[in-house]
C-alpha cells in the first residue's frame, strides 16, 4: 500500500496490477492493431484476414462485455441484482441513436430533413426533446447524462427507502417494462415498435466503411479496458471494501456510521452510465435500436453472462459475456430450435452447480491440481 | 394486454332462434299472404339500385311472407327462371311471389346472386322486419339496433310501428328514433321537437348527432342549438354514469385476471418466498391443458362441445401441478434461502417451458373458442354491456380464492404449510415432513396457476410467450397486497384493475399501463412490506 | 481515548443517588413503542451518565433489544424522547448519523463483515470521514495502522490481522465486533449479550476489558451472564414488560422479591 502522497492517477492505474496490465497490453495490441490490421490489409480470401462479420459481432460482444461488468459491480461487489441494465443499454443506445438518425440528412426514404417515421406520422417539425441532437458531442452528452440520471433518480427512491434484494429486482424490472411500453409508443417520438435503424454516417464518415467498422471496434475494446481498470481500482479502494461489506453486513455498515444510500446510489449510477456508453457504442456496429432491447429477457441474460463468467471478479463478466453470446450467435445459425434450452439450461446449471461461474471453477481446479 | 376480448357478435346460431317464429309462422298460416310479382321480379332487376329499391319495399309491406322471403335472400337461398323468383325445396320450386310450387320444374334456373350492397339493404330490412315479431323481446332488439342506425327511408315503418305497437317501452324507442331522423328535418320547429325529446336518450350515437347540431356550422337556428345542448349535457349525465359503470366493470374483470395471476403467486412467493419467474409459464401450461380438451372433446365427445372448459379445470389444476412439483423436486429445492439465484433459476426453467411448449405446438398463437354459455352478453344499460365470459371471470377468480383460503386455513396441510413457513426448524421437530410440504405447497401454487390459465383461455391469447405478459402485474400484485396477504392480493389485484381502466379511459392502455407501474414503485417506496403487511420487528 | 472524557463522573458509576441531570449522556423519557398492540416499551424513562458501566438484565421480550433500537434508530419511538448529550435529539437521526454522533452498538449475534479480514474490518470501522468522496480516494495511512494494531492488541487478534473474519471463532468474532466499537471512538458504546458464545476464560477477558473502559466511555451492556454482570460491578437495571422494574446493584436487585417473580413466573 501506498503513502498518502502518491498521486491519484497513479494509484488509480496502479490498481490494475502487472499481470493486469500485461493482459491489457496484449489486448490492445490484438484489438488496436493485429484485428485492425488483418481487416484492413489483408485481402478477403486471405486466410487470416478477419471478415466484417467477425468484427461487428465481436465489437457487439465487447459492448455486452462492458455491460457484464457493469451489472456485476452492481450484482457482484454490491449485491444488488438489477434487472434494469437492459434499459440503460438501451438509452444510451437511443440517445445516440438520435444523432446517428439526424446525420441520415436528406438520405432517407422521404428526403426530408424529418426523420423518416416523423414523416410517417406526419409531424411537421422535431419535438423538443430532439433539439441539438445533431451535434455529436450533445449527442455524447446525452449518453453519459440521461441515462445516469434516470438511474440516480430511481436509486435515490428506491435505495432510500430501503428497498434491496428481489424487491429491488422486481421493480427495477418493472421500470424498464414500463419503458419499454413507452418506447413502443409511436407518439413517445422514438420510431415506435421500429426504432431507429438505416444509420449513414458518422460526423461525415460513411457508417459501412471498413475503417469505421475498425474503429468502433477499437473503441469499443478500449471502453472495455477502461471498465476494467475503473472496476479494478474502485474494487480495491475503501469504496469497494465498504461496497462489498455493505453487501455482506449492511446493518453493521449504518451502525458505523457510513450511510449505504450513497454508497449504493454511486455504483449503481456508476454501472448505469457504463451500460449507457456500452449501448452508444452498440447501435452504430448493429445498425439498429429498437424497444425490444428493454425486454425484460434481455435484462435478465445480462445477470447470467455476468453469473456464467464469475461474479465478484472482474475479468468474470467478460469471459461470460463472450462465452454466453458466441455460443449465441453459433446456436441460433446452427440449431435455433434449441438455443433457448440451452440458455434455460444454462441459468440453472450455472445457479446450482458454479455459483462461483468460470473464474470459480477455474480457481476450483487449480486448487485441486495444486494440492 | 388484457384487454383482447374476443367480440362475438349475433353468432348464426341465435339468428336461426331469432328466425324460427317466423317460420312457424310462415308454416302454421292457413292461408298464403301472396307479395305483388312485380314488386318481387325486380329482385333480380338490372341494376343494384332497382334491387334495393324492391327490397325496401318489400320490407315495407312489414309481413311474414317478406321477412321470409328477404330472409331467404339474404341465405343465398333464391333462384331464378325467366322473371320468376323461386325458392326450391329439394326438387320441388316454389314461386316465391305466391308461395305455389310452379309445375313442371322450369328450365333454365340460375342462383339468385347478392353483393355487397344489396346484401346491406337486406340486413338493414331484416332488422326493421324485426321491429314486427311477435315475440317483444326481439322487438326491442330491433328498435335498440334501430335506433342508431334509422335513416329517413325508415320513417314510414317507425309510423307504422308506431301505429301497431302496443308496448310502451319501444314506443318510447322509436320515437326516439324518429326523433333522430327529425334532426335533419328541414323545418326548425320539428328539429327543435326532435332535439327536445332527444334529450331522453340514452344512445352514445345520438350524443354525435347532438354535438353536431350545437355547431352553428350544421345549425343555422340559433333555438334548436341551444335546445340541442340541454339535451346534450342531459344526455351526458345519463352516459356518464353508464361509462363509469362499465369502467369499474371492466376494472374489476381485469382485477380478477391479475387475481388468478397472482393466487399461485400467494402461495409460492407470499408464503413461501420463492421467486418464481416461470409462474407465467404455469398459467400457460393451464391454457394449454385447455385447448387440449377442448381437442379431445371436439373429436370424442362432440355433442358436449360446450362443457370443455369444465373438464378442463381439474385437468389445468393437476397438469400445472405436476410441473411444478417436477420442478420443485428437481431444481427449486436447493436453492431456498437464496431468492436472486432462484429467480435467475426459475427465469431459465421458463425458458425452457416456453421452448417445450414452442416445440410441442407449434410458435403460434391457437385457437380456444368460448363455449356458448361463456360468449354474448349481458345488456345492463343502453351503453353498459357486461360480456358473459368477463363475468363467468370475476366469480371464478373468487371461487379460485376461496379454494385457497379454506385449503391454507381449514386444511391439515395448510396448517403445515403455515407451519414451515414460519419456522421451519421447529416445525420439523414436532414432526412435519417439511421437504414434502414444500413440495406439495409449490405444486399447489403452481396448480392454482393452472386454474388460472384455464381463465385466461377464454379472454385471452394462448400462445406460448403468453404467460410472459403476465409475470410483471402478477408479481407487482402480490408486492403491492403484502407478502403473505391473501387479502391484501385481493384488494391490490382489484385496485390496480380498477385504477388502470380509470386511467384508461382519459390517457389511454399504454400510458395507464406506465402510470400504475410509477404508482407501485412510489407505492412500494412508502411502504416496502406492501400496503397491507403487518408491521412487527424484523429481524435482520 | 476521547478528549472530552476526562473522568468528570467519578464514582458515578456505582452512585445510586438520583442522577445528575446534566451530566446525562443519554437520556430516554417516557418512551413507549408497540408492534400491532403489543407493547414493547411502555413509557420507559432512563438516565445515562457520562462514562458510567451500566447493565441491564431482564427476562425475553423485556425490551431490552427494543431499547437498543430505538436509541440507535433501528426503531422509531411511537412516543416519547431520547437524548444524546442532553443536547442532540436522536429521534430526528438516521443510524449512520447517529453512529457518528458517537453512539457503537453490537448487536445480539457477531455481525461482522465475513468476507473481509480481521484489519479491514477494523480499518472500515476507524472513525474518519465516512462520506463516499473521502472513501474513493482513502489511502492506508500510518496513523491508521497504529490504531488498528492498538486495537488489535487489546481484543487478543493480533495474530489473526490479515485472517478473513468468518474463519473466527464465536468468541473471536465477538471480540473483533468489540474492537471495531472502539475504532469508532464513540462516547457511548450498547452491547448486546457481548459474551454470548464465549468460553470461561473469554468472558474473564472481556470483562477486564470494560472494566477498563469504565470512567473513559459509557457503556450500556444488556447480558444474561449473572457471573460476568457481577464481574462488571455495575449498577444493574432490570426491564420487565417494556419499564424499568427496578435498579441497583446486583446483590440487591437480585433480592428484589419482584424480580424474583418475574424471573420465576407467576
Amino acid at each position: 500500500m501506498k503513502t498518502n502522497r502518491t498521486p491519484f492517477v497513479i494509484r488509480f492505474f496502479a490498481a490494475t496490477g502487472c499481470k493486469g496490465w500485461l493482459a491489457i497490453g496484449f489486448f490492445s495490441l490484438l484489438t488496436f492493431v493485429l484485428v485492425p490490421a488483418a481487416h484492413l490489409m489483408l485481402p478477403a480470401d486471405h486466410a487470416l484476414h478477419v471478415s466484417d462479420y467477425a468484427i461487428t459481432l465481436i465489437g457487439k460482444v465487447m459492448c455486452y462485455a462492458i455491460v457484464a461488468v457493469a451489472m456485476d459491480l452492481i450484482w457482484g461487489f454490491a449485491g444488488i441484482l438489477s434487472l434494469g441494465h437492459g434499459l440503460f443499454f438501451a438509452l444510451g443506445g437511443y440517445a445516440f441513436g438520435m444523432y446517428l438518425m439526424r446525420s441520415i440528412g436528406l438520405d432517407g426514404v422521404y428526403k426530408s430533413h424529418l426523420t423518416d417515421f416523423m414523416v410517417f406520422l406526419d409531424w411537421k417539425e422535431y419535438p423538443w426533446y430532439w433539439t441539438g441532437t445533431e451535434h455529436f458531442l450533445y449527442a455524447v452528452f446525452l449518453v453519459l447524462v440521461i441515462p445516469a440520471s434516470l438511474a440516480f433518480v430511481f436509486g435515490y427512491f428506491a435505495f432510500r427507502s430501503r428497498i434491496k434484494g428481489v424487491y429491488f429486482a422486481i421493480i427495477s424490472q418493472a421500470l424498464t417494462f414500463a419503458f419499454m411500453l413507452l418506447f413502443f409508443r409511436n407518439a413517445t417520438g422514438f420510431g415506435g415498435n421500429n426504432g431507429f435503424t438505416d444509420f449513414k454516417r458518422i460526423l461525415g464518415y460513411s457508417i459501412t466503411a471498413p475503417e469505421m467498422r475498425v474503429t468502433l471496434f477499437a473503441l469499443s475494446a478500449f471502453m472495455l479496458m477502461f471498465t476494467l481498470i475503473l472496476g479494478r481500482y474502485l474494487m480495491q479502494s475503501k469504496f469497494g471494501r465498504i461496497l462489498t461489506a455493505i453487501r455482506d453486513a449492511e446493518m453493521r455498515v449504518m451502525f458505523l456510521g457510513y450511510n449505504p444510500l450513497w454508497y449504493k446510489l454511486f455504483i449503481w449510477t456508476v454501472s448505469a452510465m457504463l451500460c449507457a456508453i456500452a449501448g452508444a457504442l452498440y447501435v452504430p456496429q448493429v445498425g439498429i435500436i429498437n424497444p425490444s432491447e428493454m425486454s425484460t429477457a434481455n435484462s435478465i441474460e445480462i445477470a447470467i453472462w455476468t453469473a456464467v463468467g464469475g461474479r465478484g471478479t472482474l475479468v468474470g463478466p467478460v469471459i461470460g459475456a463472450f462465452l454466453v453470446n458466441l455460443s449465441k450467435s453459433w446456436f441460433t445459425v446452427a440449431f435455433p430450435e434449441y438455443w433457448l434450452f440451452f440458455l434455460g439450461l444454462l441459468f440453472v446449471v450455472v445457479t446450482l452447480l458454479l455459483p462461483q461461474g468460470m473464474v470459480g471453477l477455474w480457481q476450483k481446479l487449480r486448487h485441486r491440481s495444486m494440492r | 394486454m388484457f384487454l383482447k376480448i374476443r367480440i362475438k357478435m349475433l353468432s348464426n346460431f341465435s339468428r336461426i332462434v331469432f328466425l324460427l317464429p317466423f317460420f312457424l309462422i310462415v308454416f302454421s298460416l292457413p292461408a298464403y299472404a301472396a307479395l305483388d310479382p312485380e314488386i318481387v321480379k325486380q329482385l333480380n332487376a338490372e341494376t343494384n339500385e332497382e334491387k334495393v329499391a324492391s327490397i325496401k319495399n318489400i320490407a315495407l309491406l312489414g309481413t311474414p311472407e317478406a321477412a321470409a322471403l328477404l330472409q331467404a335472400m339474404a341465405d343465398d337461398a333464391l333462384s331464378f327462371s325467366g322473371d320468376t323468383i323461386i325458392r326450391m325445396e329439394g326438387d320441388r320450386a316454389i314461386n316465391v311471389a305466391t308461395g305455389q310450387e310452379i309445375k313442371p320444374l322450369p328450365e333454365n334456373i340460375e342462383t339468385l346472386v347478392t353483393n355487397n350492397s344489396t346484401r346491406r339493404a337486406l340486413n338493414a330490412s331484416l332488422s326493421l322486419l324485426k321491429l314486427f315479431s311477435p315475440d317483444r323481446e326481439e322487438r326491442i332488439k330491433a328498435a335498440k339496433a334501430l335506433e342508431a342506425s334509422a335513416d329517413a327511408l325508415s320513417m314510414p315503418i317507425l309510423d307504422q310501428v308506431l301505429i301497431k305497437e302496443s308496448d310502451p317501452e319501444i314506443k318510447q324507442i322509436i320515437t326516439l328514433t324518429r326523433a333522430s331522423i327529425e334532426l335533419k328535418n328541414p323545418d326548425p320547429a320539428k328539429r327543435l321537437a326532435a332535439v327536445k325529446s332527444l334529450g331522453e336518450s340514452n344512445h352514445p350515437d345520438v350524443k354525435i348527432k347532438l354535438t353536431e347540431l350545437t355547431d352553428p356550422a350544421n345549425e343555422p337556428d340559433a333555438g334548436v342549438q341551444s335546445a340541442a345542448k340541454e339535451s346534450l349535457a342531459s344526455l351526458e349525465n345519463r352516459l356518464l354514469v353508464g361509462e363509469s359503470i362499465s369502467r369499474v366493470f371492466t376494472g374489476l374483470s381485469l382485477g380478477s385476471v391479475l387475481l388468478l395471476a397472482a393466487l399461485g403467486l400467494a402461495i409460492t412467493y407470499g408464503v413461501m418466498g420463492i421467486i418464481n419467474m416461470a409462474h407465467g409459464e404455469l398459467l400457460m401450461v393451464g391454457a394449454y391443458a385447455t385447448y387440449v380438451m377442448q381437442g379431445i372433446f371436439r373429436t370424442h365427445f362432440p355433442e358436449y362441445i360446450d362443457w370443455y372448459v369444465l373438464a378442463a379445470i381439474p385437468v389445468a389444476f393437476f397438469s400445472a401441478g405436476l410441473v411444478g412439483i417436477l420442478l420443485e423436486r428437481t431444481v427449486i429445492r436447493w436453492l431456498y434461502g437464496r431468492p436472486l439465484e432462484t429467480l435467475l433459476t426459475t427465469w431459465g426453467l421458463s425458458l425452457i417451458l416456453i421452448q417445450s411448449a414452442r416445440v410441442a405446438f407449434g410458435p403460434q398463437n391457437l385457437e380456444v373458442a368460448n363455449p356458448i354459455w361463456l360468449s354474448g352478453s349481458i345488456e345492463a344499460m343502453s351503453n353498459v354491456v357486461l360480456p358473459l365470459n368477463r363475468i363467468i371471470i370475476i366469480g371464478f377468480a373468487f371461487f379460485v380464492l376461496a379454494l385457497m383460503w379454506v385449503l391454507l386455513n381449514r386444511t391439515r396441510l395448510g396448517l403445515f404449510v403455515r407451519a414451515v413457513t414460519q419456522n421451519r426448524a421447529m416445525a420439523g421437530c414436532v414432526g412435519v415432513p417439511t421437504a414434502r410440504i414444500d413440495t406439495v405447497a409449490f405444486g399447489l401454487g403452481s396448480a392454482i396457476a393452472g386454474l388460472g390459465g384455464v381463465a385466461l383461455s377464454q379472454i385471452a391469447n394462448v400462445g406460448p410467450d403468453m404467460g410472459q405478459g403476465y409475470i410483471v402485474d402478477a408479481f407487482m400484485t402480490v408486492v403491492l397486497g403484502g407478502v403473505g396477504q391473501l387479502a391484501g392480493a385481493v384488494w391490490a389485484a382489484m385496485g390496480l384493475g380498477i385504477v388502470t381502466k380509470l386511467i384508461e379511459g382519459v390517457a389511454g392502455a399504454v400510458i395507464a399501463k406506465i402510470v400504475v407501474l410509477a404508482i407501485i414503485i412510489a407505492i412500494i417506496q412508502k411502504r416496502p412490506q406492501g400496503l397491507f403487511a403487518i408491521k412487527g420487528r424484523f429481524v435482520d | 481515548m476521547s478528549d472530552t472524557s476526562v473522568n468528570m463522573a467519578h464514582g458515578m458509576g456505582e452512585n445510586l443517588s438520583e442522577p445528575i441531570k446534566n451530566n446525562s449522556i443519554l437520556q430516554l423519557s417516557n418512551i413507549t413503542v408497540s408492534f400491532d398492540g403489543f407493547r414493547a416499551l411502555n413509557d420507559l424513562t432512563l438516565t445515562f451518565q457520562v462514562n458510567e458501566l451500566r447493565c441491564i438484565i431482564g427476562p425475553n421480550g423485556a425490551g431490552k433489544t427494543t431499547m437498543m433500537d430505538v436509541i440507535t434508530g433501528k426503531t422509531r419511538a411511537d412516543s416519547g424522547t431520547v437524548f444524546f448529550n442532553q443536547t442532540i435529539d436522536l429521534s430526528n437521526l438516521s443510524e449512520p448519523e447517529i453512529a457518528r454522533v458517537g453512539i457503537g452498538r453490537k448487536f445480539q449475534k457477531p455481525t461482522i463483515f465475513e468476507n473481509h479480514t480481521v484489519f479491514e474490518n477494523l480499518e472500515l470501522a476507524m472513525k474518519v470521514d465516512k462520506r463516499v468522496r473521502h472513501s474513493l480516494f482513502a489511502v492506508v495511512d500510518d496513523l491508521t495502522r497504529d490504531r488498528i494494531s492498538d486495537t488489535l492488541r487489546l481484543i487478543h487478534l493480533g495474530e489473526h490481522t490479515e485472517q478473513v473474519a468468518g474463519r473466527l471463532s464465536h468468541g473471536q468474532k465477538q471480540w473483533l465486533e468489540i474492537g471495531m466499537l472502539l475504532m469508532q471512538e464513540p462516547q457511548l458504546l450498547l452491547l448486546d449479550e457481548p459474551v454470548a458464545g464465549m468460553t470461561d476464560d473469554e468472558t474473564e477477558r472481556t470483562g477486564e476489558l470494560f472494566n477498563s473502559l469504565k470512567g473513559k466511555q459509557s457503556l450500556v451492556v444488556v447480558e444474561h451472564d449473572m457471573a460476568f454482570v457481577e464481574q462488571l460491578k455495575s449498577n444493574v437495571i432490570v426491564l420487565h414488560e417494556g419499564s424499568v422494574l427496578c435498579e441497583g446493584d446486583l446483590a440487591t436487585v437480585q433480592a428484589n422479591p419482584k424480580v424474583i417473580e418475574v424471573y420465576l413466573g407467576r
